[in-house]
């Protein structure tokens, strides 16, 4: 070590002791935001999970029951099955789809096209998802525009009001993320494959290597990262979905659509069960931390 | 596929008000007086106002906080600030679901439901994990030789942070603006939850109220749902590399 480095890093080291209040000083306002609106709130939240209580008049101490109801109440736990369900259309066909798209627009040749296509499938992450459930509540309508183009390809015999079918809604209000998502994932893809090293394309190809196993040995291996980051941002999507169903069936039929938020929702405020409401939101909450937390991991392990 | 949704809005929007349209079909004869007759029966007007006012407090103060305690957490590596750090990350994976109950009552004690600012508080600290940890990623990118060079020449903690990263940290704190933005804007769930007059929430928690209105009338429920993502789509048109950049790097770092 030269003499320069050494006196650099001793300096370094004295200013960063010298900055320690400073820096703590400006941690603050950041710090206290956070403690007041985000963790005070949950430690309430966690209170709450433990009473029976109205919001209104005296709460009595209940224990885990709260937590025992939701784990044994057959709605409840439909509304977690839902949102298992959305998962396979929040995140396993945005990221399929995604990754077609990218490794399609790719083979175009840049320019207008690409940077066309690129800024349509963007458009749904800009619009408040209360308003593609707003658009798409109309698509599925008994005289929307799904059963229109049905009508053109000779189906009309499976028309039907999309969201109102019991068989049915959950798959359409799922299709509506899926429509959201796969704009995201497809540009962010399409962002990682060029990254991608260009020379292990040409060594495939130089085997003779198919289309197939092109897009399997390099461009997946090579978007790893990016398929954990995307895992991720959609599983969380898909638990905490809310304005979506809020917008477009607020459930229902009956309880097909129902999702934790929506329970929560009425829970809370309709039926004015506040214990029970907040168990579930503590749920609801460790669900995705230890989904999600894997995945984190997944991502970090594979980059060492 | 990506498009058809929103053209269909479109063209159902340009429906005559009173009738009920079919599916994807130009109207023979468009109605764009729908989108006046939606832009006043909505009170268009005070909503962009009230998202406005909220975006104007939430937005600022977050940028304020976050390039403060990034510059702190990234740059000055205080002692705990790895703590403080994870701590503030773990924040990232609580979803507002599960504070919407809590939030309630909170709003409530504080004297502030059913204002404005039940919504403009909450979602400044609920930005505070993403916020920070995106200025730190950008301050901790910085050369450490630039400050050092800075600070031989005598300059403050407090200078060097004016007139050597504030500059630098423009892109970061642009693009920062703009997720910022959007993710105000489109707030549906805390507006729907805390506010009950749909007149005082942001435009995105608001539509429940154009569909209340409307139920009757699919051509102005489209009208007034397209007036409401219009400001947005604009800003998007004409920024749309710093919002495709903003966003993708909001993903990967989020």
């Amino acid at each position: 070590m030269t003499n320069r480095t050494r006196n650099r890093r001793a300096w370094a080291k004295a200013s960063a002791r010298r900055e320690t209040p400073l820096g703590w000083l400006l941690v603050v306002p950041a710090l206290a935001a956070y403690l007041g609106f985000v963790i005070y709130p949950l430690t309430a939240g966690i209170q709450y999970s433990f009473l029976d209580w109205n919001g209104v008049g005296a709460a009595q101490w209940v224990g885990l029951e709260n937590y025992f109801r939701v784990l044994t109440d057959e709605t409840l736990l439909g509304s977690i099955r839902n949102a298992f369900v959305l998962i396979l259309f929040f995140t396993l066909i945005p990221i399929s789809a995604g990754l077609m798209l990218a490794t399609l627009i790719r083979s175009m040749k840049p320019g207008l096209a690409s940077n066309l296509s690129q800024t349509i499938l963007f458009l749904p992450q800009i619009i408040p998802l209360a308003a593609a459930g707003i658009a798409w509540s109309w698509m599925y309508a008994q005289t929307g525009a799904v059963n229109q183009v049905l009508g053109w390809v000779g189906l009309e015999s499976i028309g039907r009001a999309w969201l109102a079918d019991y068989d049915t809604a959950l798959a359409a209000v799922g299709l509506i993320g899926s429509w959201v998502l796969t704009g995201l994932c497809t540009v962010l893809f399409l962002t990682g494959i060029g990254k991608i090293d260009a020379s292990l394309y040409e060594a495939v190809r130089i085997d003779g290597a198919s289309w197939w196993r092109e897009f399997v040995t390099v461009t997946v291996p090579g978007l790893r990262q990016e398929i954990a980051v995307l895992s991720t941002i959609t599983v969380i999507a898909a638990l905490s979905s809310f304005d979506i169903i809020y917008t477009t069936t607020l459930g229902g039929p009956g309880r097909a659509t129902l999702v934790p938020g929506i329970s929560i929702y009425r829970i809370g405020f309709t039926q004015s069960d506040v214990g029970l409401a907040s168990a579930f939101g503590i749920i609801l909450m460790v669900l995705v931390l230890t989904l999600v937390l894997p995945l984190q991991r997944l991502s970090r392990v594979r980059d060492n | 596929m990506t498009l058809a949704p929103l053209l269909n809005m479109l063209s159902a929007a340009l429906q005559p008000a009173d009738v009920n349209p079919t599916g994807l079909r130009w109207p023979s004869d468009p109605q764009w007086g729908n989108f006046i007759t939606a832009f006043n029966a909505g009170n268009v007007l005070r909503l962009m106002g009230s998202s406005l006012f909220i975006a104007i407090f939430v937005v600022p103060t977050s940028l304020l906080f976050a390039t403060l305690a990034g510059y702190a957490l990234g740059r000055l590596q205080i002692r705990g600030g790895r703590f403080i750090f994870l701590f503030l990350i773990l924040g990232l994976t609580i979803p507002f679901e599960a504070l919407m109950i809590p939030l309630y009552y909170v709003m409530k004690d504080l004297g502030v439901l059913n204002t404005q600012w039940a919504v403009i508080f909450p979602l400044i600290g609920l930005f505070m994990p993403f916020s920070v940890a995106w200025m730190r990623a950008h301050f901790l990118g910085v050369p450490k030789e630039l400050s050092e060079a800075a600070r031989v020449d005598g300059a403050s903690t407090f200078q060097e942070f004016i007139k050597i990263q504030l500059p630098l940290a423009r892109p970061a704190l642009s693009a920062l603006t703009i997720l910022l933005f959007l993710w105000t804007w489109n707030q549906f769930l805390l507006p729907v939850v805390l506010i009950s007059d749909p007149l005082d929430r942001t435009v995105a928690g608001a539509l429940t109220f154009f569909q209340g209105q409307y139920l009757s009338s699919i051509p102005l429920l489209n009208a007034g749902a397209l007036i409401i993502i219009i400001p947005t789509i604009t800003l998007f048109i004409i920024f749309q590399r710093q919002f495709i950049l903003a966003l993708l790097q909001g993903a990967v770092k989020g």
